[in-house]
């Protein structure tokens, strides 16, 4: 199952659904579904870009909402003040991309440690809360974008063609752009993991150490997938600005990055469908804890996410991977062989790697290494 | 000279209610390497807690620094005995977990108590220094703070206690090897933590609303206090302390209360930059 997660089948096979819903959805589904269908896909890119660089990186960023929120706010701003929406596009990337690698400087070059790199985030997220948040008054603008506090931007224009004001995207057209830019991050991705440059970051995640003796700056490559995380965290959060016209503070807030977080864990760490399936799934669990009233969604998340860190570390997705791959040997040799003694075998992980493997095949290592 | 000197008091009481907000954390983390992510909604327990007695007519002051300690004391533990021990030495684990009883302790609250912000109204009345009024309240929290300082030294260096705890968390094998229980010890410290965030809970009731959300509003500011500090725990706390809440506050004084949170963070930041270790990795060594 390993195999198969790290080969071409099953990137081919996500694309496949991928496409399959892009195109398959909005015949089955009213406008309002697909509404709820385009922000879920917003929320699976943003779960992307967590589970990218924590799962690939090593790097637990407990502040993916901050550039999430920028990438919102640096969209409204400035389709705000253009009109065109072509330039705030490419800005609501390349401003959260820009923090992004500001931040991961200070933290990897200051050879700051996992806990501290969570602590810094997290709070780093706060201050951008506190400060959006206290910008209320009509003097806090920017342009002749007022920023308004609390209250957030209302009446964002939604994306148009490029270079042609008056013809913005229909929420058909903003739901297929939303996959299209889902997918394609996702193949970027994969393509991005299995070149070199992606398996110096994996490997730099497993063995820092190591890397550095084998002559590989860990710390340029942290800060790469850092800043491209936070590029794809911009562009959900753009998406999002365009989805419902509007964006707040809360975007900001402590319980968005535990959400993103809940995607991840509850999803698989160490897989790029994982984040997708977790937040597709919280997301309409949260909706339906919405409807009654029992239950807070508080206590329910922060139930889930406690059990997932005792019981299933590994997330859904691997933990399903996994237990396919023990039915795969237990089934297999019946069919092949008719001998019961191989039946009882206990299945070995396929690409376990050995504690004296050489050097350089750690940076085949998985998720599995990682969780083990 | 009357500003002076309120500005003055108004920097001692914010480095004070740093040192309380941080204590519980810093004990935490300091003795167990524990990133309690929870804190935040310990104290919020204690604030609660604090509510609840008064409407059973119990005294203030009573409830304050008898109640709340005991019971955020016991909900750790409790807590520590279902989820936290079976992450031991899994750093970032715990941190997910601990945001995980978080977020449920919220909801728990939230789900009994209601969404809804409860209030203690502040205790004893104000003096006036010239021009100024200052509440006496505040000079309470500075009091309460050095003595909490003083008391985390002198229990963990003058007592049999404080021994038995320093030597379980330097080497857990060799204190068990020496007839003590390193989980009775661990399962201690944790609840001794909880109670100082329960105990700052209770002291900053009368002085915040109370609503099962508010503990977001103290756990970066502590989180920040206890790292930038760095290794030793009460000179840690004490130094961080100082020179965050002198910032904090200054520049609280200079612009509005939001800047001097921003400016407390920001500086948090730069300083870690400097000085990954914390404060006391490069200065104090070797203290507690």
């Amino acid at each position: 199952m390993n195999r198969f997660a790290q080969s071409w089948m099953s990137a081919a096979l996500v694309l496949a659904i991928g496409v399959a819903l892009m195109f398959g959805l909005p015949g089955v589904m009213d406008d309002y579904t697909l509404l709820q269908g385009t922000i879920y896909a917003v929320m699976a890119l943003l779960g992307v870009s967590l589970g990218f660089i924590w799962g690939f990186g090593g790097i637990l960023c407990f502040g993916q909402a901050a550039f999430f929120g920028i990438g919102s706010y640096t969209y409204a701003i400035a389709v705000v003040n253009m009109g065109d929406s072509t330039v705030p596009f490419m800005l609501a990337i390349a401003v959260p991309a820009l923090f992004a690698a500001i931040l991961g400087y200070v933290i990897f070059f200051g050879r700051l440690s996992d806990v501290y790199m969570g602590v810094i985030t997290l709070t780093v997220t706060l201050i951008l809360f506190n400060l959006i948040n206290s910008t209320a008054g009509p003097e806090w603008k920017i342009g002749v974008a007022p920023l308004g506090g609390f209250n957030g931007i209302p009446g964002i224009p939604t994306l148009n063609y490029p270079g042609k004001v008056d013809q913005a995207l229909s929420p058909l057209e903003l739901f297929y752009l939303t996959m299209a830019c889902l997918l394609i991050t996702y193949l970027g991705l994969r393509c991005l993991i299995s070149s070199k440059i992606g398996r110096v970051i994996i490997a730099a995640k497993e063995n820092e150490q190591r890397v550095l003796l084998l002559g590989y700056d860990a710390r340029l490559y942290k800060l790469f997938s850092f800043t491209l995380g936070g590029a794809i965290a911009g562009l959900a959060g753009c998406l999002f600005a365009n989805w419902g016209a509007f964006t707040s503070p809360t975007i900001f807030g402590l319980a968005q990055s535990a959400q993103i977080i809940i995607w991840v864990i509850v999803g698989g760490l160490g897989t790029l469908v994982g984040p997708m399936v977790g937040c597709i799934a919280i997301q309409w669990l949260t909706t339906q804890i919405g409807t009654q009233q029992i239950f807070n969604s508080n206590l329910v998340l922060g139930g889930i996410l406690v059990v997932f860190v005792l019981l299933v570390p590994r997330g859904v997705i691997p933990s399903l991977g996994i237990a396919l791959e023990w039915l795969w040997t237990r089934l297999m040799p019946r069919e092949s062989s008719s001998s019961p003694q191989t039946v009882t075998a206990p299945p070995i992980a396929p690409s376990r790697v050995p504690d004296t493997a050489p050097a350089t095949m750690v940076v085949v290592a998985t998720d599995e290494e990682q969780a083990a | 000279m009357d500003l002076a000197i309120v500005v003055f008091i108004q920097v001692l009481y914010a480095v004070a209610s740093l040192v309380i907000i941080s204590s519980g954390l810093a004990v935490i983390f300091g003795m167990m390497k524990v990133i309690n992510l929870a804190h935040g909604e310990f104290m919020m327990l204690g604030a609660y807690a604090v509510i609840m007695s008064m409407r059973l007519g119990i005294n203030l002051w009573v409830a304050m620094f008898i109640v709340a300690p005991l019971a955020v004391g016991l909900v750790g533990v409790i807590l520590e005995r279902m989820v936290i021990r079976r992450l031991y030495g899994r750093m970032v684990d715990t941190m997910l977990a601990t945001w995980g009883l978080s977020l449920l302790l919220i909801g728990v609250v939230t789900s009994i108590a209601g969404n809804t912000t409860a209030g203690v109204s502040a205790p004893l009345s104000s003096f006036t220094i010239g021009a100024y009024s200052v509440s006496v309240y505040t000079l309470v929290i500075i009091a309460v703070a050095v003595g909490l300082g003083l008391a985390i030294r002198l229990i963990l260096l003058r007592t049999q206690l404080g021994l038995i705890a320093r030597g379980t968390m330097q080497n857990p094998n060799m204190a068990d090897a020496l007839g003590i229980s390193p989980s009775v010890v661990y399962s201690v410290t944790f609840a001794v933590g909880a109670a100082l965030s329960g105990l700052a809970g209770g002291l900053l009731a009368p002085l915040t609303g109370v609503v099962p959300t508010m503990g977001g509003a103290f756990v970066a500011k502590a989180f920040i206090t206890v790292i930038g500090g760095g290794p030793a725990i009460l000179a840690g706390l004490v130094s961080a302390s100082t020179l965050f809440g002198s910032i904090n506050q200054l520049a609280t004084f200079i612009t509005t209360p939001v800047l001097g949170e921003v400016a407390l963070l920001a500086a948090a930041i730069v300083m870690l930059r400097l000085l990954p270790q914390g404060i006391t990795g490069r200065f104090f060594k070797g203290t507690l």
